[in-house]
C-alpha cells in the first residue's frame, strides 16, 4: 500500500525535484500542487502521510496552512515538513511554533530529504 | 538531448518565464514613477526575484542565484517599508533584470564572460549599498492592532508590514470572515476577492478550520480599507462574507493631524475565537451563497443589515476618504499603457553592449495551454479510429478475394475518407494554434530596452504599446524582435526630437513612439510610429543620387513614397541630415531583409513635423500554409494562398506597356505585371492565354502572369540551404503531396521587385 505525500511549492522545477525525491523511496506517492488554495482542496480528498510546503507562496502562505493542519481536528497529527528559501530565523521559528516537524532551507539536497522523510514515516 | 541538456533547457524554460513576469511587473512600476507604488506589485516583483533565486540555486547556476539573491534582498527592504522606491532603486531594479537577462543568455549558452562577471559584481555592490532607511519607529504601530495573537502568530513578515503600514496610516482595518462548501469554496473566495480589491487591500488570507466538518471551510480576511464600514457591507451583499472592524488603539505619540486618534469603542472588538462565532458564520453563508443560485432576489434588509449586527466599531477616522486603487499613470496622452521614460540621469557607463541588446528570448521551448494539447490529442484519437475503420475495410477486401468492389463499399471507403480528411484539417489547425504566442511576449521586453535607450540619447518618450495580445507563429514572434528594436531604436534616436526642440516646434515636452499589433485577417499588421521629425525625403534624394543608388532620370520619376522607400537600399545613410551617431535608414536594409525572410514586407510613412510610421506586414504563420500550385515552362511553383487575391484570365494583346513596364487594366486601376518565366530566367513558350495571379501584401498589389494553375495544396515550406538561400523571390521549398519537391514563391521580394525592375533597368 502505498502512502500519498503531498507537496505544496509554487516554483515548479523545486516542485518537481521534491516529487522525484519522495518518489524515489519505494511506497510513497507525491501529490503535488502549486498553489495554497489547492492544497486545502486536495486535504479532505485523500489521507496524506506527510505534507511538505514553501512559506512564500501567493494566495495563502505556508505558515497560514500549517496552523490551518494543526488547527483541523482531523489532519493535526500529519507530519509537516517546511522547505523554504526564506532564511528568516522569524519565519523558521514560527514555523516550527506552528507545529511543522523539520524546517529545510532551499536548495537542499535530495539525500536529506529523503533521509527526513525515512525517519518521520519509519521507512528505515 | 541528454539529462544535463534537458535541466539546462528545463532551467532556461523557468528561468524565462520569471524574468518575462519580472519584467511586465518592473514597467508597471515605471509608468507609476512619482506615485505610491500599489503593495502587490512590489510583492510580485519580490516574489519573481524569490523564485529565481531558489531555480537558480537548485540548478547549481551560482551567478544568478548570487544576483537574483542581492535584488531580492534590496526587493525585501523596500516591500518592508525600510527604504522607499525612488528613482535610483528602480532604475537599478531594471538594470538587475538586463543583467539578470544576460546571465540567462550565457547559462543558456554555457558561456561565463569575465566581462559580464565584472558587472554582476559591481552592481551586486550597488544593490547591497543602495536606500537609506526609513526613520525608525519609536513604536510599533503593530502594537496597537488589537489581534489575537494566534492569528498573528501565522504572518509573514511581509504580512505583519502591510497590517503596519494600514495601521500607521489611518486605515481601517476589518476582519472579513467567509464560510464556503469545500466544493467551490475557490471560486467563492475568488469572487470575493474580486470585489475587495477595488476598494482596499488584503493583507493576509487565513483558512480556519472552522466551521469544520468534511464540507466547510471559512476563511478570514484581513482587510484594509478607508471606504466606509456602510459601503463595505453593501459591497459585500450577496457574499457570505461578514465583517468585522479591528479596533486600534490610539498611539502613545500625540497624533499627526492627518492622521486623527480613532474613536475608542466601549468595549473594543477583537478577533473573536472562531469557535464562538462559527456556527452563525455557517448559517449566514449557506443561506446567501444559495441566494444568487435560486434566483432568490436580493438580501432582505435584516440579512443586509446582517454583517453590521456584531457590535462593530469604528477602527480608525474614515474621515480622509481615499480609495485605495491602482494609481494611473500619469500620462494623459492615450488611454494605452504609457511607458514613460524619464532621462533626468546622466548615462551610465555599460558593459558590451552585445550582451543583453538583444530582445530575443533565450527558450526554444513553446509553452501552450493544455486544454489547446487535449483538444489536440482527441482529434488524434479519433483519426486512430478512422484508420483502424479503413485498414479495417481494406483487410476484408484483401481476405474475401471474391468481393467485387461494390458501389456500397465504394461509399463506405469514400465517407471514411472524408472523416479522415476532416479530422486532419482539425489536427492541422490545433498544431497551429499551439504555435500561436502573443506578440506582447516581445514587446514588454522591447519596451524595457526603450527606456535604457531614451535615457542614452537624452529624450524624453512615451513609449505606447498596444495590440499585445494579437497572436504570431512562435517563430516569427522571436526572429521580429531585433527588426522592430532597430526600428525603434531609430525612432527615439533620430524621429523624436529634443524636449527643447519639440516645444519650439509647438509639440508637448515628451515625444511619443508607438508599437501596436493588429490582426489582419491572414496577417498581422505591426506598427511602429513616432511623432518626430519626419524624414526629409529631399535629403533622402540628394544623398541617393550623391551615392549612385539613383539616376537624375529615375530621382524625376520618383514619387514622393518611393523616395522615402530608398532609405532600405544597402549602403544608404541619411548621417548628415539627422545625428553623428547614425542616421534613419542604416541598416535599414538588414531589417527589410529579416522581415522579408518571414514572408513580411515593411513600408514607411512619414510627414515632415508630423513623424513617421513603419508598417510590417507579416503572415500569421509559416508552418503549415496554404498555397496556390501554379506551372510555367513546365516547371511548378506554389504561391501562398494568403498573398493571392484573385486569379485572371489575360489574353496577351490586354498587356499593355506603360514606361517599359508591363501593365493591365484592372477595374479602372493599372496592376503592374511580372512574367515569372523572365524572373527566373525559363524559356517562355508561346501561348493565347496567361493566367495572372494577383498578389498582394499591405498596399501593393502585383499581377504575376503564370502558364497554368494546378490547384491548392497544404505544405510545409522548409528553409533552402547553401547557395539557393539568397535566391530573391523564393522563400523555401515545399513537398506536394504527389512528392514533387517545389520551390515556393516569395510574394514580398516579388512585390518589391515588380514595383522597382523596370525602373533600375531604365
Amino acid at each position: 500500500m502505498t502512502s500519498k505525500i503531498l507537496i505544496v511549492e509554487d516554483s515548479k522545477a523545486s516542485r518537481e525535484l521534491i516529487s522525484a525525491t519522495v518518489e524515489s523511496i519505494p511506497g510513497l506517492e507525491a501529490i503535488a500542487t502549486s498553489s495554497g488554495l489547492e492544497a486545502l482542496k486536495l486535504l479532505p480528498q485523500h489521507t496524506f502521510a506527510l505534507i511538505i510546503t514553501d512559506i512564500n507562496m501567493p494566495d495563502i502562505n505556508g505558515l497560514e496552512l500549517i496552523r490551518f493542519v494543526k488547527t483541523h481536528p482531523s489532519l493535526r497529527d500529519t507530519p509537516l515538513f517546511i522547505v523554504s528559501t526564506e532564511g528568516r530565523e522569524k519565519d523558521r521559528d514560527r514555523g516550527l511554533a506552528l507545529g511543522a516537524a523539520e524546517y529545510l532551507v532551499k536548495p537542499f539536497s535530495p539525500q536529506s530529504l529523503e533521509g527526513l522523510v525515512r525517519r518521520y514515516l519509519k521507512l528505515e | 538531448m541528454n539529462a544535463a541538456g534537458k535541466a539546462l533547457a528545463e532551467f532556461v524554460a523557468e528561468g524565462t518565464e520569471i524574468l518575462e513576469s519580472l519584467g511586465k511587473e518592473l514597467l508597471v512600476l515605471d509608468q507609476q514613477r512619482g506615485v505610491e507604488p500599489e503593495p502587490d506589485i512590489i510583492n510580485g516583483i519580490f516574489r519573481a526575484a524569490h523564485s529565481l533565486k531558489g531555480l537558480a540555486a537548485l540548478f547549481g547556476q551560482e551567478r544568478i542565484a548570487k544576483l537574483a539573491h542581492q535584488s531580492e534582498d534590496l526587493l525585501d527592504r523596500l516591500r518592508l517599508g525600510r527604504i522607499s522606491l525612488d528613482d535610483q532603486v528602480l532604475d537599478l531594479l531594471i538594470e538587475s533584470l538586463d543583467v539578470l537577462q544576460a546571465l540567462l543568455g550565457e547559462a543558456a549558452r554555457e558561456e561565463s564572460s569575465d566581462a559580464l562577471n565584472e558587472r554582476v559584481k559591481v552592481l551586486g555592490e550597488r544593490l547591497a549599498n543602495l536606500g537609506s532607511a526609513s526613520s525608525a519607529a519609536d513604536e510599533d504601530p503593530l502594537d496597537r492592532l488589537e489581534l489575537d495573537p494566534q492569528v498573528r502568530s501565522v504572518f509573514t513578515e511581509y504580512e505583519e508590514h502591510r497590517l503596519r503600514e494600514n495601521v500607521r496610516r489611518g486605515v481601517a482595518l476589518f476582519r472579513i470572515r467567509a464560510a464556503f462548501d469545500l466544493s467551490d469554496f475557490d471560486t467563492g473566495l475568488t469572487d470575493l476577492n474580486v470585489r475587495l480589491k477595488p476598494l482596499g487591500e488584503v493583507v493576509s488570507t487565513l483558512p480556519s478550520s472552522e466551521p469544520g466538518g468534511l464540507s466547510g471551510i471559512a476563511f478570514d480576511l484581513i482587510f484594509g480599507s478607508r471606504v466606509s464600514e456602510a459601503e463595505l457591507a453593501a459591497k459585500l451583499q450577496g457574499t457570505p462574507a461578514q465583517l468585522f472592524a479591528l479596533a486600534v488603539r490610539p498611539s502613545s505619540a500625540s497624533p499627526a493631524p492627518a492622521e486623527p486618534t480613532p474613536e475608542m469603542p466601549a468595549a473594543p472588538l477583537a478577533l473573536a475565537p472562531p469557535s464562538a462565532e462559527a456556527p452563525a458564520a455557517k448559517k449566514t453563508t449557506r443561506r446567501k451563497s444559495r441566494a444568487p443560485k435560486t434566483g432568490a432576489g436580493t438580501p432582505t434588509p435584516a440579512e443586509a443589515a446582517a454583517p453590521a449586527d456584531p457590535p462593530l466599531v469604528k477602527a480608525t477616522s474614515l474621515r480622509a476618504i481615499e480609495p485605495v486603487l491602482p494609481a494611473q499613470p500619469a500620462s494623459d496622452t492615450s488611454s494605452l499603457p504609457a511607458v514613460r521614460t524619464l532621462t533626468e540621469e546622466p548615462v551610465t557607463p555599460r558593459g558590451p553592449k552585445a550582451e543583453s541588446e538583444s530582445a530575443r528570448s533565450l527558450t526554444q521551448t513553446v509553452r501552450v495551454d493544455i486544454s489547446r494539447l487535449d483538444a489536440l490529442m482527441n482529434t488524434v484519437g479519433e483519426l486512430l479510429l478512422i484508420k483502424a475503420n479503413l485498414q479495417r475495410m481494406a483487410e476484408s477486401a484483401r481476405v474475401d478475394a471474391g468481393v467485387t468492389l461494390s458501389k456500397m463499399w465504394g461509399q463506405d471507403l469514400s465517407r471514411e475518407t472524408r472523416q479522415l480528411e476532416r479530422k486532419l484539417d482539425a489536427l492541422q489547425e490545433g498544431l497551429l494554434e499551439a504555435r500561436m504566442v502573443p506578440v506582447g511576449q516581445v514587446f514588454d521586453r522591447l519596451a524595457r530596452l526603450v527606456r535604457r535607450i531614451a535615457r542614452e540619447v537624452g529624450k524624453e518618450i512615451d513609449f505606447i504599446i498596444g495590440g499585445g495580445d494579437v497572436e504570431l507563429d512562435k517563430l516569427i514572434v522571436e526572429e521580429l524582435s531585433d527588426p522592430l528594436m532597430h526600428i525603434i531604436r531609430n525612432a527615439i534616436d533620430h524621429g523624436a526630437e529634443s524636449p527643447e526642440a519639440r516645444l519650439a516646434a509647438g509639440k508637448p515636452r515628451r515625444a511619443r513612439v508607438s508599437l501596436q499589433a493588429e490582426q489582419k485577417g491572414n496577417h498581422v499588421l505591426i506598427k511602429v510610429s513616432d511623432d518626430g521629425a519626419g524624414i526629409d525625403e529631399v535629403g533622402v534624394r540628394e544623398l541617393a543620387l550623391r551615392k549612385g543608388l539613383i539616376t537624375e532620370a529615375q530621382a524625376r520619376e520618383m514619387s514622393r513614397r518611393e523616395l522615402l522607400n530608398l532609405i532600405f537600399l544597402p549602403g544608404f545613410s541619411t548621417a548628415r541630415s539627422v545625428s553623428e551617431l547614425s542616421g534613419r535608414g542604416v541598416g535599414l536594409d538588414v531589417v527589410k531583409n529579416n522581415i522579408g525572410n518571414l514572408s513580411g514586407i515593411i513600408d514607411v510613412w512619414s510627414e515632415r513635423g508630423m513623424g513617421t510610421a513603419f508598417h510590417i506586414t507579416l503572415p500569421v504563420t509559416l508552418a503549415i500554409i496554404r498555397a496556390l500550385v501554379v506551372g510555367v515552362s513546365g516547371r511548378t511553383y506554389a504561391v501562398p494562398l494568403n498573398s493571392v487575391l484573385e486569379i485572371l484570365s489575360v489574353k496577351p494583346a490586354e498587356i499593355r506597356t506603360v514606361e517599359r513596364r508591363e501593365v493591365l487594366d484592372l477595374r479602372g486601376t493599372t496592376l503592374p505585371l511580372m512574367r515569372l518565366a523572365r524572373v527566373f530566367n525559363h524559356p517562355e513558350r508561346p501561348t493565347d492565354r496567361y493566367f495572372v495571379v494577383v498578389a498582394g501584401l499591405a498596399q501593393e498589389r502585383l499581377g504575376i502572369a503564370v502558364d497554368e494553375l494546378q490547384g491548392q495544396q497544404d505544405i510545409v515550406v522548409k528553409s533552402l540551404g547553401g547557395r539557393l538561400q539568397g535566391v530573391r523571390g523564393i522563400s523555401g521549398a515545399a513537398d506536394l503531396a504527389n512528392r514533387r519537391t517545389v520551390l515556393v514563391l516569395d510574394v514580398g521580394a516579388l512585390l518589391e521587385e515588380g514595383m522597382s525592375s523596370e525602373r533600375r533597368r531604365a
